[in-house]
């Protein structure tokens, strides 16, 4: 074997390697949604959506409680942890050499590594026990102490892709700095950001265990923030661990629905990023 | 034209004369020193820009060039460690006082950069944001001021129907052009050209040496190149900095044709830098 064909011989097989490796990847979020769908869509009917559970052993019911409790929940944590993800990552992006920076950054990476379980404790002995009762806005804010570095470190690495002569370029026309800073600098990473905020949103929208002891759940549809709420990650722990086949039924189709709005929001992302990037030409 | 009256007197302070009235110098660099932490980059420069005129600074690379072009619109104030030293006074005010308004100071002192970058909006808004946001003209006469300075530009014709695309999918010369426009809607009295050919094509570079020579009936124009044939056919004036100092300052035809300095002939005719 000529030097040549080794060369392509060992090129074909790095291709070939990376192929399975990416095969691999994929595979599992294949059969889970595969896996999903046969179980979980033949329960999604008209009742699911608008129904609340029917009395355990009995057929029928839906989760309409739970998807109202996660748009609640989630919508709270997002009003309360985007603005200040966001407005702190814009912080550490234009003053990279302040002390605050790094220190926020330490912290948020800290948090980042955090088990959403052990926010939902912090959550619990700040709120449900000075409050004394669960709450939905507990949950929220438990979600939203997760969100909130996620956003900020997006923001910042999106923020400080933008090149220093855009920077420069706004300075010199005479824009004053924070005029620069969000005219600018932060309206050209605007899909960026978009992305990054509704990837954060996805992802505390299936946390569970930070849940389980600020919101609760609930069997009722409820819309005051101040008491317990039903969340579908909740319905999907509570029904899967539950005895009766109806609830497992409910389980795989709340989990499917589940998935789904994961997806939508992960897929909305994308396409807020490639819109964005269109603009830029 | 009549003369002025040449004022002799040292003991009464007269005010300057306005902008424009007289051939008074537009920047005068008095013993300015410009240092990065420990690292001293220009030394003791004196300097006379004059006016409505164009201006070369040539050198060769880390002289400074950059360095002192920046530091009259104060855009080295962004990096760390940066100390200046003497004076600059751009139309007789200092850009060093203490107090002195850095929005209002690079309004008056445009600049353009070695690459163009224009911003991620639209052609139209690229000009317009500058005089809008400073509230240089009524809104209602913000589409004219666009058509003058796109015009002023030579970008006009070329641009005049596709005005809300954005300014980043033109063409390198033409976003450099637009660069200019953006800068001349701030209407400034002075425009700092860094290098602003080195990433263009030869026929965008003819382009702008033509709107360069234009635009000095207007403007006072101070432009730094690595190339000396550009310095030879756009400038009226060459500074030939080294190392940070001043070797030779004089009108361009004689820098070229016949140069004081022994440094200065070497470097122009090719021999280092």
């Amino acid at each position: 074997m000529n030097r040549r064909t080794f060369r392509r011989f060992k090129s074909n097989a790095m291709v070939g390697l990376m192929i399975v490796a990416v095969v691999l990847a994929v595979l599992p979020l294949l059969f889970i949604l595969a896996d999903l769908v046969i179980k979980g869509a033949g329960n999604l009917d008209l009742a699911f959506f608008t129904e609340t559970p029917a009395p355990a052993g009995d057929e029928g019911g839906g989760v309409v409680h739970a998807i109202v409790g996660t748009l609640i929940i989630v919508g709270m944590a997002a009003l309360i942890g985007l603005p200040i993800g966001i407005g702190a990552g814009i912080y550490c992006a234009e003053y990279p050499g302040s002390r605050i920076t790094w220190i926020t950054r330490f912290v948020a990476d800290v948090l980042n590594g955090t088990p959403s379980i052990v926010i939902g404790v912090f959550a619990w002995a700040w709120i449900v026990a000075t409050q004394k009762h669960f709450s939905a806005f507990a949950g929220s804010a438990a979600l939203a102490m997760i969100m909130i570095p996620m956003v900020l470190r997006t923001t910042e690495e999106m923020i400080r892709l933008v090149p220093n002569s855009l920077r420069e370029a706004a300075l010199a026309l005479g824009y004053p700095r924070w005029r620069t800073s969000l005219g600018i600098v932060v309206r050209s990473t605007l899909p960026g950001i978009i992305t990054g905020s509704l990837l954060a949103v996805a992802r505390i929208a299936g946390e569970t265990a930070p849940l389980l002891f600020t919101a609760l759940g609930s069997q009722y549809l409820s819309t005051n923030p101040n008491q317990p709420m039903a969340a579908l990650p909740l319905t999907v722990f509570t029904y899967a661990t539950g005895p009766y086949d109806e609830w497992h039924q409910l389980a795989w189709a709340s989990a499917l629905v589940l998935i789904l709005v994961v997806l939508v929001l992960s897929v909305g992302a994308r396409l807020a990023l490639r819109r964005g990037a269109g603009t830029h030409g | 034209m009549t003369d002025a009256p040449i004022a002799v007197s040292t003991t009464t302070l007269t005010p300057r004369p306005a902008p424009g009235a007289s051939r008074a110098p537009a920047v005068e660099v008095q013993a300015f020193g410009f240092a990065y932490g420990a690292r001293e980059v220009i030394r003791s420069l004196d300097l006379t820009i004059p006016r409505q005129a164009v201006t070369a600074i040539i050198g060769p690379s880390g002289s400074g060039k950059s360095t002192f072009l920046r530091s009259i619109n104060r855009l080295n104030d962004l990096v760390p460690g940066a100390k200046y030293s003497g004076d600059i006074q751009v139309e007789g005010q200092s850009v060093f006082a203490p107090g002195t308004d850095l929005v209002a100071l690079r309004q008056r002192v445009g600049m353009v950069f070695q690459r163009p970058n224009p911003f991620p909006k639209s052609i139209y808004d690229n000009v317009a944001y500058g005089p809008a946001l400073n509230a240089l003209v009524p809104r209602r006469d913000l589409p004219e001021l666009v058509e003058r300075c796109l015009r002023a530009a030579v970008l006009w014709d070329e641009v005049k129907d596709r005005l809300d695309e954005p300014g980043t999918g033109l063409s390198g010369g033409q976003q450099q052009r637009l660069c200019i426009a953006r800068a001349l809607g701030n209407r400034p009295e002075l425009l700092l050209m860094d290098e602003p050919a080195s990433a263009l094509d030869p026929i965008s570079t003819q382009k702008l040496e033509e709107l360069i020579v234009e635009l000095k009936r207007d403007y006072t124009i101070v432009i730094v190149t690595h190339n000396m044939q550009q310095a030879a056919r756009v400038s009226d004036f060459t500074a030939f900095l080294e190392e940070g100092a001043l070797v030779e300052f004089g009108p361009t035809q004689r820098i070229f044709t016949r140069p004081a300095h022994e440094r200065t002939e070497a470097y122009i005719t090719g021999r280092f830098g």
